[in-house]
């Protein structure tokens, strides 16, 4: 049996699951925030705009949505097959792509900022 | 003497009812839909923000929807649970051998705690919350 | 927790002098009527497996093993387990005891409450009653080369492959495994797969591996690194709750999939580095 490919998918998975374990919940914590009503500054247009307008900035905004989508798309991928969906194939592909997609309209997105 | 051996099934849609650990695993790898989901709201905000100040202050408002606020506390549950199973696999994943001892994997799992709360004190700065 | 030495005989006497009467009865103290439920299959005559009960009188510092034993000697002949060691070397008597998996030597009766129940190992096919059929997990076994294929071969003169304390260390804890294949049958994902090569055979792959005195890894990489190996686990973890011999498989594993990972990107991504 040939030798899996899988560290394609596998590496950026385990990279995005360290990037969301360190940054994912911090930022979930700042939307709430602004959700109940207390935006705080950094969440304000200017500052945030001002942020995503320079080049690290917007790599590292890049970087966190990309790998975090990775990461929870190649995640759930191994959650279908564990609850019992057998068209991995498919699944994988429906996933991967998305999460391809979505990295694709943040690039986009910035480059626009 | 011939065999005939008994082959028993699992239940490939039900087996993790068998065991609260299989429970415990599937909850961890269920947060990955509230992940995804968030990182979906994500890019739609990046889209907001590239749209002008309009736009960007209508995402802040649909944020304060009911439905917005349960999905978001529930993905802070989620995230913080990936992250804390996240922490404690690092031990298994990368043990640091000095000499001959191992260092404790709490030692390990625990700087990463650490550090996740020192970056998420630091973004919270940066984002003008203190 | 693990104490697998027989504990000490309860005191005859308490200190007070009274209150003793239950203990110190001839022909055995302390001891209590156990309750189990025991899966039969016979090949001969069954096409299912079917719970029997069995009520045994057992010493209370008795594990689930004595039990199997004492209702094998006087109640029921035809019960089939196997065992050998009954102290958690061997690795021949694991069994699911309330549907954990243990061995039934470490099963300390005292754990348990109410009925006992005892079944074959999941996910092995079942031969008779307890007895499973190892053969997939043996053939797994023999393809990852669980031995050590020396870096370079030295005439018997030139003496001994010599280590270090520390190069011991790396790898000891992945050498305690008793083959007694409990985390097969607590992985979910090789109960699913039976194609995975599983956590016993690839802990021993990766215990090889990190061998100073190893050359064997590329060899075993081949199946390592396949859909079978290291890539059907989605760390579980089960496999190191259950070791009675405190292998962590699950660490094994992870660790292998970032080398073969390591392993790809050279191959693959640096020029010439297909080594």
């Amino acid at each position: 049996m040939a030798k899996s490919h899988k560290p394609v998918v596998w590496f950026p998975f385990a990279a995005g699951g360290t990037v969301i374990a360190f940054f994912i919940p911090v930022i979930v914590l700042l939307t709430l925030m602004a959700a109940l009503g207390h935006v705080p500054a950094g969440l304000g247009y200017d500052k945030l705009h001002a942020f995503a307008a320079n080049g690290l900035g917007k790599l590292i905004i890049f970087g966190v949505v990309a790998l975090s989508l990775w990461s929870s798309a190649h995640r759930l991928r191994c959650t279908f097959y564990d609850f019992g969906a057998r068209a991995d194939t498919l699944v994988a592909t429906v996933l991967y792509v998305g999460a391809i997609v979505g990295s694709l309209f943040s690039a986009v997105y910035l480059l626009r900022i | 003497m011939s065999r005939k051996p008994l082959v028993r099934e699992v239940p490939p849609t039900t087996w993790y009812f068998r065991h609260p650990r299989y429970l415990r695993y599937m909850s961890r790898e269920v947060t990955s839909i509230f992940v995804g989901a968030y990182c979906v709201l994500l890019v739609v905000g990046l889209q907001s923000l590239s749209s002008g100040e309009a736009a960007w202050e209508d995402f802040l408002m649909a944020l304060r929807s009911p439905a917005s606020i349960a999905f978001q506390f529930l993905a802070l549950i989620a995230t913080v649970y990936h992250a804390a199973t996240w922490f404690n696999a690092t031990q298994k994943a990368m043990p640091l051998q000095i000499g001959e001892d191992f260092v404790a994997g709490n030692i390990i799992s625990g700087a990463h705690y650490v550090a996740w709360a020192v970056l998420s004190v630091g973004v919270l700065i940066i984002a003008g919350v203190f | 927790m693990s104490n697998s030495l027989p504990r000490s005989q309860p005191p005859l006497a308490a200190p007070n002098g009274g209150a003793v009467a239950s203990l110190g009865r001839p022909g055995g103290n302390n001891e209590r009527l156990v309750q189990l439920e025991v899966l039969r299959y016979n090949p001969d005559t069954d096409t299912e497996a079917h719970f029997q009960h069995y009520e045994v009188m057992c010493q209370e510092e008795w594990v689930v093993l004595d039990a199997l034993n004492k209702i094998k000697a006087d109640i029921d002949p035809t019960l089939n387990y196997r065992w050998s060691c009954h102290m958690a070397v061997c690795g021949s008597c694991g069994m699911m005891i309330n549907g954990e998996p243990k061995l039934s030597c470490h099963a300390f009766l005292r754990s348990y409450e109410g009925v006992i129940r005892v079944e074959p190992l999941t996910h092995f096919p079942v031969e008779r009653d307890l007895v499973t059929a190892p053969d997939d997990f043996m053939e797994k076994l023999k393809r990852v080369k669980p031995y050590l294929i020396p870096k370079e071969t030295k005439a018997v003169s030139e003496g001994e492959y010599k280590q270090t304390p520390a190069q011991l260390m790396k790898f000891r804890q992945y050498s305690m495994c008793i083959n007694c294949m409990l985390c097969y049958a607590a992985c979910p994902e090789y109960g699913l797969t039976p194609s995975f090569i599983g956590p016993a055979a690839l802990t021993l792959a990766h215990r090889y591996n990190i061998d100073s005195r190893d050359g064997g890894r590329k060899e075993r990489q081949e199946v390592v690194a396949t859909h079978e190996g290291v890539w059907e686990c989605t760390f579980v973890g089960a496999c190191s709750e259950v070791c009675p011999a405190h292998v962590d498989p699950a660490s094994a594993l992870q660790q292998m999939k970032i080398t073969s990972s390591i392993d790809w990107i050279v191959e693959h991504l640096i020029p010439g580095g297909k080594s």
